[in-house]
């Protein structure tokens, strides 16, 4: 039979199975692959809170999305055209995900009597064996026998050649894809180059997935999805945590202080710790200390000691570093907390994405206890917005909460990566004597900005005391006067609102600068209102998409940009938070559209939304 | 002259050199004014430029002490002094650290903190002041306090078994522990010494008198009339002997008993020669801990009892930085943000 080949232009993939299956890594994989071909992608991994959630069973599936395209794509996809399922219960929790007519290829060995009933099917009820994928392509496989049949020769013992399944599969869709296998290749070579068995046995397993394609004729056409037209010039591949940890560096680089992570481990954040600890050759220390508070204090010893004190952490995380964030605001020293947003409250969620730290971040803490806000919006984006939340820390001496969440954390994207002459240096001043005015140091005097001098320890003729008993203006001596708290409040507010004559103006991200409607969004959810707002922009309806980085304070043109629209329209995956900040700051009738199910609002969704306020 | 020209020209420093304007508001008679005289008499013979030195302390009586020394210092939150050392310490190795801490603080919502500062071994110097009350709050019961105790809190006895602090430290595997009093200058100021010269992280525990909240809890140990017969001076190489030498202690397998000198049955030959370094040896120490109101109790150590080597954790911080650094080359942005693969697009 002739095999066609076909050019698509766009392709929703979900690879899903058992958390043990390798779905992760087979996801990543064809990522790369797709990436180095300067096709444009955007994935959405989605995995289960327990490491090895009891086999087979529907809470243990773990999935991964990847959306590739010819044309620039701003989302992983709302629906798939291709469902990879290696179980039963990876049917049952994705088919609702898959495009009707679309593709699924199953492993059958994944669909015997025992997955059967841990998937939760009836007894002697076989979805492979019954009509309810007719309305599907259903490409079936034993994925197990030929991956054992494959390794025959090999020494290994059944449960190592098992795991090599993945590859067997990613090898087939490399030939269904037309694509080449040697990015998987020298991956593996990296990864198992001492253990020779099982490299060979895994380079084995994908070549025969990729045989099989070509002789098996389960499909008659292969696919190929063009370069996109994106901007000319060098790219990589990027996830989230990757970027925010990267731009921690820069920041480090750029402004010539060494950095220093106090944290303690935390889904979805700990990637950025795992990241950091690699790079001590950058002069970075990593410090695991005992829990959430010793982790956000130990950062601020470091910042006290001239270095750029980071912490990162989730929601609940946050909510533990309270009240040294408190502190910090205080010592008027800078310091990052980082918040990697998930499903809340309590544990809630820990794998699962939400926006809902927004009011934590802005009014968690004991006290009036401003602090700027900045929120990464897309996985690359992650970077520039940790070194503009070093920048504004260490320039305006004040702690900043950058804000992320576990969507762009662990999603991938291209990234046009920066050179590093292009990145602006970060200056900082230490004080390191008196002035010839000055008879004494004062460590609470203020400059044009109302932020006080950086006096680290070391420095001879400053020695002085701070802490967290609220200041004397000026000196910073223990202060219980009334008027001078009131003065105190005051002023450690105006610093930080005075950050927005120090920042860019909020920009239209697209659509008129005036009209109808405006969608407002912050955070991981640019994507979804930048794909939504094209696609209503492109039918001729006036849409625009404004994002907000700036949390806090706001750009200084904002409130000029929403009165400028009849009606402004706040998508958010929370229950309406930065919508209560804007009806607050602004006295506007702002429109909500929420959702908490702990993934991302999809395109056809905010589609739908929007265009009933049209 | 600067006072780093005065040391490096050999000039010593003073005590009133680290005093501060601030005036010092602990309550009259408070034992914390004993030990801050002691430290301002020590800081300047310990050779270390003041801008070196930086007191951390966290929240109580005794946390005021960073605001009366003319030193770097931060008055920090409620049991967090220890981590927000150890971040200094790892990245400002060189800075003399100092840590001042009550039994509260460190032992009941900073307990943490300090065990896994103790275990990492960051060569810092805690100066814990015990006085076995919340002071600040008023007078509860704390966590060093002695069972049924009568405080506002607690007005029917308190039902907590309290901590031995020393015993935690060496549960912690401290490298360094050490107990004074604030009614005792010369020992305090010997200790003081002592820490400072401990390469790793010292725990001083100083018995300090709260003359409003809990007045005399260590009466027994610091007064004149008792202090002799219940108070055991740890020396290194020396016996263990105490009630002016009339008594010793000698080991009866694993248990310490009180042994008399005088009848001509024992010598102080007998007696447990104090050996610092003795890791079983400074167990038995610890737990010496009776209460003195018991018929038959072991007289209170004081002294170090325990002093070892270890690796201190910022040495082998700075040493995985050093290492990466001779290993891959100083860091490079571009290669970073490069990464492995990257592909081209064309205009």
């Amino acid at each position: 039979m002739d095999i066609h080949h076909e050019v698509v232009r766009d392709v929703v993939i979900k690879f899903a199975g058992d958390s043990g299956d390798g779905m992760q890594l087979t996801g990543s994989q064809f990522t790369n692959n797709t990436a180095l071909l300067g096709i444009d992608l955007a994935t959405f991994p989605d995995f289960p809170a327990e490491i090895r959630a009891p086999q087979g069973t529907l809470p243990g599936v773990s999935g991964f999305q990847l959306h590739f395209s010819s044309e620039r794509i701003y989302t992983p996809g709302d629906q798939c055209d291709v469902l990879v399922a290696m179980n039963a219960a990876a049917l049952k929790v994705n088919l609702k995900g898959l495009k009707k007519g679309g593709k699924i290829i199953v492993n059958t060995d994944g669909f015997d009597a025992k997955n059967l009933r841990l998937a939760g099917y009836p007894d002697g009820v076989n979805p492979l064996e019954n009509d309810s994928l007719q309305n599907y392509s259903l490409v079936r496989m034993d994925v197990t026998k030929m991956t054992r049949e494959a390794l025959k020769d090999f020494t290994l013992g059944t449960k190592e050649k098992d795991r090599a399944k993945n590859m067997f599969v990613l090898g087939y869709l490399y030939w269904m894809y037309d694509r080449n296998l040697d990015s998987t290749i020298n991956f593996l070579e990296e990864k198992f180059g001492k253990k020779e068995e099982i490299l060979q046995s895994n380079i084995k397993a994908l070549r025969a997935g990729y045989h099989f394609g070509d002789t098996s004729e389960t499909f008659t056409t292969r696919f190929q999805v063009e370069k996109a037209r994106m901007e000319p010039g060098t790219y990589r591949s990027i996830m989230g945590n990757q970027a925010l940890a990267y731009g921690l560096i820069a920041a480090a680089q750029k402004s010539g202080l060494p950095l220093f992570l106090g944290t303690y481990p935390i889904t979805p954040a700990s990637d950025i710790l795992h990241e950091l600890s690699r790079y001590k050759n950058f002069g970075v220390k990593t410090f695991q200390a005992e829990d959430e508070i010793a982790g956000v204090t130990a950062a601020i010893g470091a910042s006290y000691g001239g270095s750029l004190g980071v912490t990162s952490t989730s929601g609940p995380g946050m909510a533990l570093k309270s009240e040294a964030m408190g502190l910090a605001v205080m010592l008027e020293i800078p310091l990052v907390i980082i918040d990697v947003q998930r499903g809340g409250p309590s544990t809630g969620l820990p794998t699962k994405t939400e926006q809902s730290d927004l009011l934590q971040a802005y009014y968690g803490r004991n006290g009036e206890c401003p602090m700027p806000v900045i929120a990464a919006c897309t996985p690359s984006d992650c970077f520039y917005a940790a070194f503009e939340a070093i920048r504004i820390a260490v320039q305006h001496m004040t702690p900043v909460i950058l804000l992320s969440d576990g969507y762009i954390a662990n999603g991938a994207e291209p990234w046009k990566f920066p050179q590093s002459v292009d990145l602006p240096a970060i200056e900082v001043t230490f004080k390191t004597e008196l002035d010839s005015a000055e008879e004494k140091f004062l460590p609470y005097l203020r400059d044009e900005k109302l932020v006080r001098p950086w006096a680290v320890p070391g420095t001879p003729g400053l020695e002085h005391r701070i802490g967290g008993i609220e200041k004397q203006n000026g000196t910073g001596a223990v202060s219980y006067d009334p008027e001078n708290h009131q003065i105190m409040v005051k002023v450690r507010q105006e610093k930080v609102d005075k950050i927005a004559e120090y920042i860019p103006e909020q920009t239209i991200d697209s659509g008129p600068s005036k009209g109808k409607i405006l969608v407002l969004g912050w955070g991981s959810t640019y994507g979804t209102i930048k794909s939504a707002a094209l696609e209503l922009q492109k039918e001729g309806h006036a849409v625009s998409h404004a994002h907000i980085r700036y949390m806090r304070p706001f750009p200084r043109n904002l409130g000029h940009i929403l009165e400028q629209f009849d009606t402004v329209l706040i998508p958010e995956i929370n229950n309406g938070q930065l919508i209560k900040i804007i009806r607050d700051q602004y006295l506007i009738d702002a429109k909500g559209y929420n959702k908490t199910m702990g993934i991302p609002i999809t395109k056809s969704e905010l589609v739908i939304e929007i265009r009933k306020h049209l | 002259m600067s006072e780093r020209e005065a040391v490096a020209s050999g000039i010593a420093l003073t005590p009133k050199d680290f005093a501060t304007d601030q005036e010092v508001r602990w309550c009259p008679g408070c034992g914390d004014y004993s030990i801050l005289a002691q430290v301002q008499k020590v800081m300047p013979t310990l050779g270390i430029p003041k801008e070196n030195i930086v007191i951390i302390s966290g929240i109580g009586c005794s946390s005021r002490f960073p605001y009366y020394m003319n030193t770097y210092g931060m008055h920090s939150i409620h049991g967090r002094a220890t981590a927000i050392a150890s971040g200094l310490k790892a990245t400002r190795p060189e800075l003399s650290v100092w840590i001042v801490t009550g039994d509260g603080d460190s032992l009941s919502i900073g307990g943490n903190h300090t065990i896994h500062l103790l275990r990492r071994n960051f060569d810092v110097n805690i100066m814990l002041f015990n006085n076995q009350i919340y002071g600040l709050t008023k007078g509860q019961y704390s966590p060093t306090s002695e069972t049924n105790k009568v405080t506002k809190s607690t007005p029917q006895g308190s039902i907590d078994h309290p901590f031995n602090p020393l015993a935690l430290a060496m549960g912690a595997d401290a490298t360094f522990i050490a107990r004074s009093m604030d009614r005792d200058p010369k020992h305090l100021q010997q200790m003081l010494i002592r820490s400072h010269g401990h390469k790793g992280a010292s725990l001083l525990e100083i018995y300090q008198n709260c003359n409003i909240f809990n007045d005399g809890a260590f009466e027994i140990f610091t007064e004149k009339g008792s202090k002799a017969a219940e108070t055991l001076f740890l020396e290194q190489g020396q016996p263990l002997v105490f009630a002016g030498g009339s008594k010793g202690i000698r080991l009866d397998g694993f248990r310490p008993v009180v042994i008399d000198l005088t009848t001509g049955d024992y010598a102080a030959s007998d007696c447990w020669i104090h050996d610092e370094r003795d890791f079983y040896k400074a167990q038995i120490l610890v737990r010496m801990f009776d209460d003195p109101n018991l018929e038959g109790h072991l007289p209170r150590p004081f002294g170090v009892f325990y002093e070892t080597d270890r690796r201190c954790y910022e040495d082998a911080l700075t040493l995985q930085v050093d290492e990466a650094q001779a290993l891959r080359g100083k860091g490079d942005l571009d290669k970073l943000l490069r990464g492995k693969e990257t592909w081209e697009i064309l205009a």
